[in-house]
Parts: C-alpha cells; structure tokens; sequence
C-alpha cells in the first residue's frame, strides 16, 4: 500500500497507549516505511489502567502490564528506541534525543501523555510521597503499600479514589493475583472481605480534597455522592474543602504528617499526591507549535505543521459537538485518535475524529462508566433508577440534547447510552424522565418529538444543580479521567 | 496448562498452553497471535477481542454474563450463538482443547 504519496518514515515520540496504537495501527493498514516508537521510559508499551487497580494489590510483574510481547515488535519491524526527545527540528524534520542521537521523520507523531502535578508546599519532596503514573510509580507504591498503616490521599480525582479503594482493599501481605481483567476480581473479593473482617484491612485512609465533593470536575452530583457514601461505608474518612499546607518529615527524610489548610495534622506514613496532570506539551511548544492547555490540533489532529500530529493525552482537539477545544484523558481517546492519525498517513481517510468518548473506573466493586462529554455544561439531571441504590444512571443534557450518561453498576444502560449517542438517536429530558423509560428501549423505539410529558413523572429530574459550566477549561487541572479540562 | 487453539481467517491455527486463570484473550496477546485487540485490556468495555467458539467445543465455556452479553452487540463482526468476548473466558481446567476462530475484523 506504500506509495509515493506516503511518507517513508513516521517517529511516534512516547510509547504510551496512543504511541503503541499508531505503530501497531500503521502497520495493520500496510504502511511499510519504517516506524519508530521513541520512549523515555524503560519498558515495553504498556497499559496504565491497571496501575491503580489490579497491579497495585497483587505480585504482577510488569511483563503482565504489555500491550504485546517483545516479539511483536520485531515482527512487524516497529523500531524501539529508549531515550527523550529532546528537541523537534521542523526545517530539517528530524528529532533529537538527549543522547546526541537523532531520527528523520517523514511525518512526526507526538503522544507525549501528561505528568501528574505535585505539590508545590514545603515538604513534597519526602520520601513516602507518591504520584501514580507509570509501572515504576505503582510498583514503588504497592511496595509502600504493604507497610503502610496511614496512608493520606490528597485529591478525590479517579486515580486518588481508585488507590484509597485498593488501600483500604489490600490485606498488609498481599495474595498473588493478576494484573489485568482477571485481577480486578481480586480487587473486588479483597474489598468485600475488609468490609467483613475491618481489623483485617491494609491501612487507614483520609482523603483530603479541596473541593466540596469527589471527581467535581469529572461526573454529576448524584455519581459523586454515590462514590463519598461508597468510600465511607468502607471507612474511608474525608476531608473536603481542605487544602494541603505543608508535609513534615520525621527528622529522616521520610513523611510523618501532613498539615492541612485549617492547621491540623494527619499523621502519614504515605502519601498519594492524585491532583491532575499537566499535558507534556513541551516539546511542540520549543518548536513553535500552538499550545492551549495541550498541543492544539485540528479535527483531523494536525498540529500547526502538516508533518506533525499529535494524540492522546497531550493533546487539544475541537471537540465533535460544541467544537471547543479540550483534552481527554482514556484509553479510548488515545486509541481512537493512534487509529485515525494512521489512516490518515497511510491515505485511507482524511475524516474528521468523531469517536464517541467513553470511559471507566472501577472502586471497590462498583463500576462507573461514562459516555459522552459534558464539556459545555449540563443543564438538566435525569436520574434512570434510585440514585441511592447501588446501581443508577445519570443522564446529562442541555437544553434538549444529551451530552453524557454516567453509569454506576449499570452496564447495559452505558452500552444503550453509547449506541444512542454514536448514532445520533435524540433522547431528550421529557422522554426520559417518562414512566417505563429505558435506555435500550428508546434505542428499538425511540420517542421522536414526545415532549408534552411532565417532566418528573416517575423519575428525578434535577434541574441544573450542578452545572459544569463555570469550569473554565484549564487542562492543566483536569483529574486523571475525560472529565472536562 | 490447558491447550487452546486460535484459528485465523485464512485457517492458519495456532495451539498455545494457556495458563489456568488467565483469560483466552491474554492467552493470544502475550503469544502474539494477531486477530485479538483487546483495546480496554479485558474489561468487557470495548468488544475487540471477539472470537467465535468452535461449535464442537461450546459445552467447554460456561455461559455469557448479561454485561458480555450485550457487549457482543457491539462486535465488529456479526454477532453469531457462538460469539464471546476472549477477556471474559477464564482459562479452566475442561478448557483443554477449546478451539476459538477469530473474525475477520475488530472495529
Ligand atoms: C493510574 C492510571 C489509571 C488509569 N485508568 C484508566 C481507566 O480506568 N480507563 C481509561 O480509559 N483510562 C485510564 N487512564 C488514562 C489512560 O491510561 C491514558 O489516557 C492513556 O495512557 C493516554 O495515552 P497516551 O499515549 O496519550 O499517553 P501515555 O500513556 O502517558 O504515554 C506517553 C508516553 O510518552 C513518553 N514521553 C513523553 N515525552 C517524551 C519525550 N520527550 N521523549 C520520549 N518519550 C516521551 C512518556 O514517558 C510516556 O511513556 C489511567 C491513567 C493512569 C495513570
Ligand atoms: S478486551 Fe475489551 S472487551 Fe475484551
């Protein structure tokens, strides 16, 4: 399929989940020029969802983290290079390395990912204070893990209440378990079994967020209630509304303690420091490519220069409905953008990206999902079953439109939610605030102009309660989710 | 460890001892065997691990949970009786033999 349209090298700078997905994507579309996968970290391309989860209680090791074996690789002749990208040379289209070394692009993908933010007060720089990125993140902190006895998260973003689900999971000596898919059963078991025996649990956890609820910026009041009630039943303690004012150590360079806003001190022995991430836009912007919060592409993912895209968590793109430009942070975004930004190379599309968001977290043995995007703030609630049950769906629109459909423990009602968003079948609040309502019902029988019901007829219906709308998109403190920037 | 045999579209077979616990899916990605996406990593999120069990061997699987069960609405293949999700088949012991074709396509 190569043709002389074709570029004859294409550079992915960063092997993360968007990196390896273009590689590997490339390759399934025929493209034969040479591929090489830049990454700065020392490893084989591998999936960072478990990290919080699975990987965390058990004895996995990394190789059970791989996106693909090392075989792949040379297989389908994608070229592994460890080292930084130091520097993006647009005129000569090459990249350099930290180590003097450099590589020739006929077209240049950057899917540099994000870095967590730490904090910037006295003390953040003890030992026992963690952020959770990378394997070698999660592997130092399930080693912390095993000891800890107090552990402080601070942030109530998804990575901080995925690591206090696992802490308060995790027996002190953990059993082996699996990372992927398997494991999470692990996770679960382990959560029901410190709700039975509380002596038997890993440590003590207090989350200390700065906001008034959990995942404030990611999900709707009646999903962040569900989650604070969730972490408390399984004694976890929260402080919201409260800031972090200094770590002290204990005389060794270890933490001891954490002072609050309001001057008080938790006692530490490990700290989760899960306060969002800042997109790793440095690059793109030493080379004079537009940055906005992330490196700002079009709808077709094209930075400023026609040789460079950039995907994944790093960059800012025109989102499909309300065209502002925001970043995500998914596994689906990640692959969804690798897979277009290869067709687009090997000439099979010049499409626009327009691949419904979606996305998951799981705490204790509660699963959320989440479809859609609530980027332009959400006007109306309308909540499918009893938001203080264990299983609910809240359905987000504005005006008449449905912009997103938070699930918890309600499977088949995300999978409707995304059949219906990603065909484009109109759900308005009045159909479904209607008696009977069903999201896979309205996909076989929609309701098409049914709007002279009353809204609440059976179903709460909650008005602008929490609209999103006053968070002015700063990326760089967006939580670790596709929650708006 | 139980063997498992993955059948590519063009009949290309390929037998691998899979590890008790893990998953049909993990046994074919860390083999490398192509056919098998597995973009959500196993959490019955994503539908790109689709693979038809042989019809000889169904007796072999338990049952789809309802959450697989609808996420086979969203395989990139037709749907058929012998559709599953290769993520939520836990390699067992009576799994030894189990043949599983993979479709022509995962998105
Ligand atoms: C703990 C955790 C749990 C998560 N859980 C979920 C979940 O449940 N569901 C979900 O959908 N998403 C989840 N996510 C988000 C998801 O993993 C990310 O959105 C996804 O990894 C983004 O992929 P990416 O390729 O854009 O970036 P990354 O995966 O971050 O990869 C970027 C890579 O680029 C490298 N790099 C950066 N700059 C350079 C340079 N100059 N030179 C060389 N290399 C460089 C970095 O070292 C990194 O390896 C989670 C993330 C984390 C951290
Ligand atoms: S790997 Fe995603 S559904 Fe099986």
């Amino acid at each position: 399929m190569t043709n002389s349209t074709h570029p004859a090298s294409v550079v992915v700078v960063g092997s993360g989940q968007g990196g390896y997905q273009t590689a590997a994507s490339l390759r399934e579309n025929g493209y034969r020029g040479r591929v090489t996968l830049i990454s700065a970290e020392d490893a084989l391309p591998y999936e960072r969802p478990p990290l919080s989860k699975a990987y965390l209680t058990g004895r996995a090791d990394q190789a059970q983290l791989w996106l693909r074996p090392a075989t792949y690789y040379v297989r389908q002749s994608i070229d592994l290079v460890g080292g930084t990208v130091t520097e993006i040379d647009r005129a000569a289209r090459t990249v350099r390395l930290a180590d003097g070394s450099s590589y020739e692009y006929g077209h240049l993908v950057l899917a540099t990912g994000a870095r967590p933010r730490t904090l910037d007060v006295p003390g953040a720089g003890l030992r026992g204070v963690h952020t959770l990125r990378t394997a070698q993140d999660a592997t130092e902190l399930r080693t912390a893990l095993a000891t800890a006895r107090r552990a402080v998260v601070v942030g109530a973003g998804f990575i901080g209440l995925e690591f206090a689900s696992v802490a308060r999971s995790v027996a002190p000596e953990p059993g082996g378990s699996t990372a992927r898919g398997s494991g999470r059963t692990a996770v679960r078991q382990a959560g029901r079994s410190t709700a039975r025996e509380p002596g038997h649990s890993g440590c003590e956890v207090t989350v200390v967020e700065a906001l008034d609820r959990p995942l404030a910026r990611a999900v709707s009041a009646p999903t962040a209630d569900h989650f604070t009630r969730l972490h408390r039943a399984e004694g976890t303690r929260f402080l919201f509304g409260q800031g972090v004012a200094a770590l002290h150590g204990d005389g060794r360079g270890r933490v001891a303690s954490v002072e609050l806003t309001d001057g008080r001190r938790l006692p530490a022995d490990l700290v989760l420091v899960g306060v969002g991430v800042t997109p790793r836009t440095e690059l793109a912007a030493a080379a004079g490519l537009p940055v906005r919060g992330g490196i700002t592409v079009d709808s077709r993912l094209l930075t400023g220069d026609p040789h460079i895209s950039a995907i994944g968590d790093c960059a800012a793109f025109p989102q499909v409905r309300s065209g502002n430009l925001r970043r995500l942070e998914s596994v689906q975004n990640a692959v969804g953008h690798a897979r277009l930004v290869a067709e687009r190379i090997t000439g099979s599309t010049t499409r626009a990206y327009n691949e419904l968001p979606w996305f998951w977290s799981d705490q204790f043995s509660t699963k959320l999902q989440i479809t859609g995007v609530d980027d332009e703030g959400h006007d109306t609630e309308v909540v499918l079953g009893d938001e203080n049950s264990e299983a609910f769906s809240v359905l987000l629109f504005r005006g008449a439109d449905l912009l997103a459909v938070e699930s918890v423990n309600r499977p088949a009602d995300h999978l409707a939610a995304r059949q219906l968003l990603a065909r484009g079948i109109k759900v308005t609040p009045d159909d479904a605030a209607a008696p009977g309502f069903t999201l896979k019902g309205h996909l076989t029988h929609p309701a098409p102009g049914r709007r002279h019901h009353t809204p609440g007829a059976g179903r709460t219906v909650i008005p602008c309660r929490s609209s999103n709308a006053d968070v002015t998109p700063s990326p760089d403190t967006s939580p670790p989710s596709n929650d708006p920037s | 460890m139980p063997k498992i045999t993955y059948v590519a579209v063009d009949g290309t077979e390929r037998t691998i001892d899979v590890a008790l616990g893990t998953s049909v899916m993990r046994g074919a990605v860390f083999n490398d065997i192509d056919g098998i996406v597995a973009q959500c990593g196993g959490h019955a999120q994503c539908a790109t691990c689709h693979v038809y069990v042989d019809e000889t061997n169904l007796d072999q699987v338990e049952p789809a949970r309802p959450d697989e069960d609808d996420m086979l609405g969203f395989t990139a293949c037709p749907r058929r009786p012998n559709s599953r999700l290769s993520c939520q088949l836990k390699v067992t012991s009576d799994m030894d033999g189990l043949i599983v074709h993979l479709p022509e396509r995962q998105y």
